[in-house]
């Protein structure tokens, strides 16, 4: 110690031993699964792994996952604005119960949502009989799939945006002083944006990888409503785990892509914010 | 803050565009779970959750989540001390992989611990020979339910403790207070509500985790089923009502868990002030 | 000088950099027990770093610091005996004045009496009586700084170090805390130093001014020395509330200098009279025109343009007025002259001197 110049001072005692439990810790739930999976993927063959990812039956599934999830987190981006707005904005009676809902999906188990809005939505349901009127159908349908991802991901975007368009419409409605829609529109939106894409993305990349609500409303129709993570599912009940990695390494591919995209999209709009302030 | 009082149109079709769409998306389901599992009586729901099965799923998924909780309550704390109160080179590196079970599918975080426990992994000779089933039994249904609940604290704390920064802590160290002092008496004040909160989510989450755990869980009634994985069970034999019914005790938690959630949201905005 | 060995704290050959920014280069300088000092510099001089380092807070790269005669580099901040007031006081939110106060003793393990005894006595020196058992969000910034204060001399530490002590307080009560602070200060008589970016708040309550820019020390002395005779360019410009001038030897009574040199004019070196007044050094007062006129309680602020510069004066409120627009005569007493780098060298008016060397 005595001759030892650390470039800096740590006053506040608990460095070595915080780090030391968080990296063990850290090292026992995510880092050797992990390493793992990259050991054993690493074995796989480069042959064999394109002939499992390209099987027709597991690219549709990754693209009922990649459709389904996406046009339920627009969903989510569009009506999450709209809360978040009108959370903020207005005073009305029932406003602290909205304000609560929200959230239920964090609090709601998956699979009690899945069973829920699959008795709901079947063509008998409370919801699908009126829907089946028109002719939708919406359980065992990539229609239903939508809805349980809509369902997952709501909180995501509301959660993101909130946090933004509190502060922001604070100091809009003092700097501003006027109520023109549109000016509010001009400077509040840009400024929310940021937040609104990474609430998209959270809740796109929750729902390409949802399970347990999916999966009792989808039907599991091979080539129609099989989504990405049941594929993996049901090689693993055939303990096929070549396959079962093959394919959750392009999901995961998947996921980071979208993040790592994110993370850029977030960095530059940060600039620009920061560039015109 | 300044709420405009307008009662232009524009405000109520907003307000009624978002009342439908939760009431049919989030409150239906609710409703209607409740609904089926009572439609009966109260009689046959007494019956389906005191169901010998039930009873022991119950027990399994309390056991997990208490489990879980005091791990990663524990994880959360230190994680989150270490990255708010330290400049270290890898910081950035630890915070995105204890991010990184939130972007990993909950199918692929189970796979993933049966590539390093199961049978082609290099580890499950030496397990075997001590004895230790982790995956398709109840360890390993631990541990999935630990990674897909991993930040949930830590992230609560984290922006508390960046927000605080760390003068306290460096005047109390100042003064000789020893590390343990300091974070009872100094920073635990500041982020009871938000641990707490973070306790809360991370106890919903865990009694609720469905894919992850079904990977990893043998599927043995009365050994490895958790709630949500027993309701499945049920639902695939056509049992609605019992399945309903065991569902139902997931919602009243649910229900419970959002109203302490607007509490401690509170509580936490009132002490800021 | 001050001897070498008289020197209670002392830092040598001081290095300190944050990733490619270079905080400290080469601080070298001493502090005899007793004295109250000031860090004054501009934000970003380094001069927090240097408050910081003698605290244990951050570790220098290289050099040493000595505090009492011991090398404390690898002292501990919590061994170091320092009490830290720090910029925004880091009160214990959830701790009421009391506790804030007693919180040293406790983790020293004082016993109950003796805690007591010693707050209560800090409790009375600060005079914030009746107040012990609100917390720091009851209190007013002044009332806050006190407990800081308290604070930091509760384990009766041998060197008090305050960061910024007067920036989160309002400007009205700035003043009055000043000349508290000072009083206080000598009252318990230890050793002290504090940062500030307030030349004004340095010179009021310092023995002693240690100037830094860019991470070196420029200058040190007693506020006096520091503000009469600035020795390099940067303390030159940095002191008194000078105007730059860059072709001092167009000025009437500065005429033989060097055409290269660079000048600062401080406002209280810079007469203004009317024209039609009658002024006593009349054969080197420039004619300038007034553009500015500011009311500043007791004295007026003046800027008279005078060779393309914008020069500030002042002049007493009781004098006759003078408007904006007006044909003034301008005299400069003295200016502080240097070259780029140079030495600061003080010349006075050639009129001045002229008439000084007759009455020699």
């Amino acid at each position: 110690m005595k001759n030892r110049k650390r470039k800096t001072a740590r006053v506040i005692p608990g460095f070595g031993l915080s780090l030391g439990i968080t990296i063990t810790m850290l090292g026992l739930i995510v880092i050797i699964p992990l390493c793992s999976l990259v050991i054993f993927s690493s074995q796989l063959s480069f042959q064999s792994f394109i002939s499992t990812v390209t099987r027709p039956r597991v690219l549709c599934s990754y693209a009922v996952s990649f459709q389904t999830a996406f046009v339920a987190a627009l969903i989510d981006a569009v009506m999450g604005i709209i809360l978040a707005w009108v959370l903020v904005r207005y005073r009305f009676p029932g406003k602290e119960i909205m304000n609560g809902i929200i959230e239920l999906p964090f609090a709601l188990p998956t699979a009690v949502a899945g069973i829920a809005l699959t008795h709901l939505t079947t063509t008998n349901g409370w919801v699908g009989s009126i829907f089946h009127r028109f002719g939708i159908r919406i359980a065992y349908t990539r229609v239903g799939i939508t809805v349980a991802l809509v369902f997952i991901g709501i909180p995501f975007v509301v959660r993101a945006v909130l946090e933004k368009i509190d502060i922001q419409y604070e100091e809009a409605a003092h700097v501003l002083g006027a109520n023109s829609r549109q000016t509010i529109f001009k400077v509040i939106f840009p400024e929310i944006l940021p937040a609104l894409i990474s609430g998209f993305t959270m809740s796109f990349a929750r729902g390409l990888g949802e399970y347990g609500s999916v999966v009792f409303i989808a039907g599991n129709t091979p080539y129609e409503t099989e989504i990405a993570p049941l594929m993996i599912m049901s090689e693993l009940q055939e303990y096929d785990y070549a396959s079962a990695t093959s394919i959750a390494l392009v999901m995961l591919l998947t996921a980071f892509m979208i993040l790592f995209v994110n993370a850029v999209l977030q960095s530059r709009t940060s600039k620009i914010v920061s560039g015109i302030a | 803050m300044n709420i405009r009082k307008d009662s232009g149109s524009l405000k109520w079709i907003l307000i009624g565009i978002c009342a439908v769409f939760l009431t049919v998306m989030l409150i239906l389901p609710l409703v209607y779970v409740l609904i089926t599992a009572f439609e009966k009586g109260i009689h046959v729901f007494g019956t389906a959750v005191s169901d010998e099965y039930a009873v022991k799923a119950i027990f399994l998924t309390l056991k997990v989540t208490v489990i879980t909780l005091i791990f990663n309550t524990i994880f959360g704390i230190f994680a989150a001390w270490c990255i708010t109160r330290f400049q270290f080179r890898g910081k950035k590196v630890i915070s995105t992989l204890i991010d990184l079970p939130l972007t990993v599918s909950p199918i692929i975080a189970g796979l993933i611990y049966v590539l390093t426990f199961g049978r082609q992994s290099a580890l499950y000779p030496f397990l075997k020979s001590v004895g230790i089933n982790i995956i398709f039994a109840v360890p390993g249904i631990v541990l999935a339910t630990i990674f897909v609940t991993f930040p949930f604290v830590s992230r609560e704390i984290i922006p508390v403790l960046t927000a605080q920064g760390t003068d306290e802590e460096e005047a109390a160290a100042l003064m000789g207070a020893g590390g343990f002092t300091i974070f009872r008496e100094i920073t635990f004040p500041h982020i009871k509500w938000a641990l707490l909160y973070g306790i809360v989510l991370c106890s919903a989450r865990a009694m609720g985790e469905f894919g992850a755990v079904s990977v990893l869980s043998g599927h043995l009634r009365g050994k490895t089923n958790t709630m949500p994985l027993y309701i499945e069970l049920l639902y695939q034999g056509y049992d609605f009502t019992g399945a309903f019914a065991v569902s139902a005790i997931l919602v009243l938690m649910a229900v419970v868990i959002l109203i302490l959630r607007s509490k401690l949201e509170k509580k936490g905005k009132k002490e800021v002030d | 000088m001050v001897q070498q060995n008289k020197n209670y704290i002392e830092l040598k050959n001081i290095n300190k950099s944050f990733e490619k920014f270079q905080a400290s280069k080469d601080i070298n300088f001493g502090i005899e027990k007793g004295r109250l000092v000031a860090l004054l510099g501009p934000s970003g001089s380094g001069k927090t770093t240097i408050l910081r380092m003698i605290a244990g807070l951050e570790n220098a790269d290289s050099g040493e610091i000595v505090i009492d005669g011991k090398v404390v580099n690898d002292i501990p901040a919590s061994q170091r005996r320092v009490g830290f007031v720090f910029q925004n006081y880091a009160l214990f939110r959830y701790k009421t004045v009391y506790d804030n106060i007693a919180f040293g003793l406790k983790v020293n393990h004082w016993n109950k009496a003796d805690i007591k005894k010693r707050v209560s006595e800090l409790i009375n020196l600060v005079n914030l009586n009746g107040l012990e058992k609100r917390y720091p969000n009851q209190l007013s910034g002044g009332q806050r700084q006190r407990v800081a204060f308290a604070r930091a001399l509760a384990p009766n530490p041998e060197l008090l170090l305050l960061d910024e002590p007067f920036a989160a307080i309002d400007a009205k009560v700035r003043q009055e805390l000043r000349s508290w602070l000072r009083e206080m200060i000598n009252k318990v008589g230890i050793t002290s130093i504090f940062v500030t970016h307030d030349q004004d708040e340095a010179i009021e309550v310092a023995d002693e001014i240690i100037i830094t820019n860019k991470g070196r020390v420029e200058q040190i002395g007693s506020p006096r020395e520091i503000y009469n005779t600035p020795r390099t360019a940067f303390v030159a410009e940095f002191m008194g509330h000078p105007t730059k001038i860059n072709n001092i030897s167009s000025f009437w009574g500065f005429t033989g200098l060097d055409a290269s040199y660079h000048a600062v004019i401080r406002p209280e070196n810079v007469s203004i009279s009317k024209k039609t007044d009658k002024i006593r050094y009349e054969v080197t007062a420039e004619e300038g025109v007034v553009e500015r006129v500011l009311f500043r309680g007791k004295e007026l602020e003046i800027w008279v343009r005078i060779h393309g510069i914008l020069l500030q004066g002042t002049r007493r409120a009781e004098e006759e007025p003078i408007r904006e627009g007006e044909q003034v005569k301008v005299f400069i007493y003295r200016a502080y002259v240097y070259k780029e780098d140079g030495e600061v060298q003080i010349v006075v008016n050639q009129t001045i001197r002229a008439e000084e060397s007759v009455i020699i």
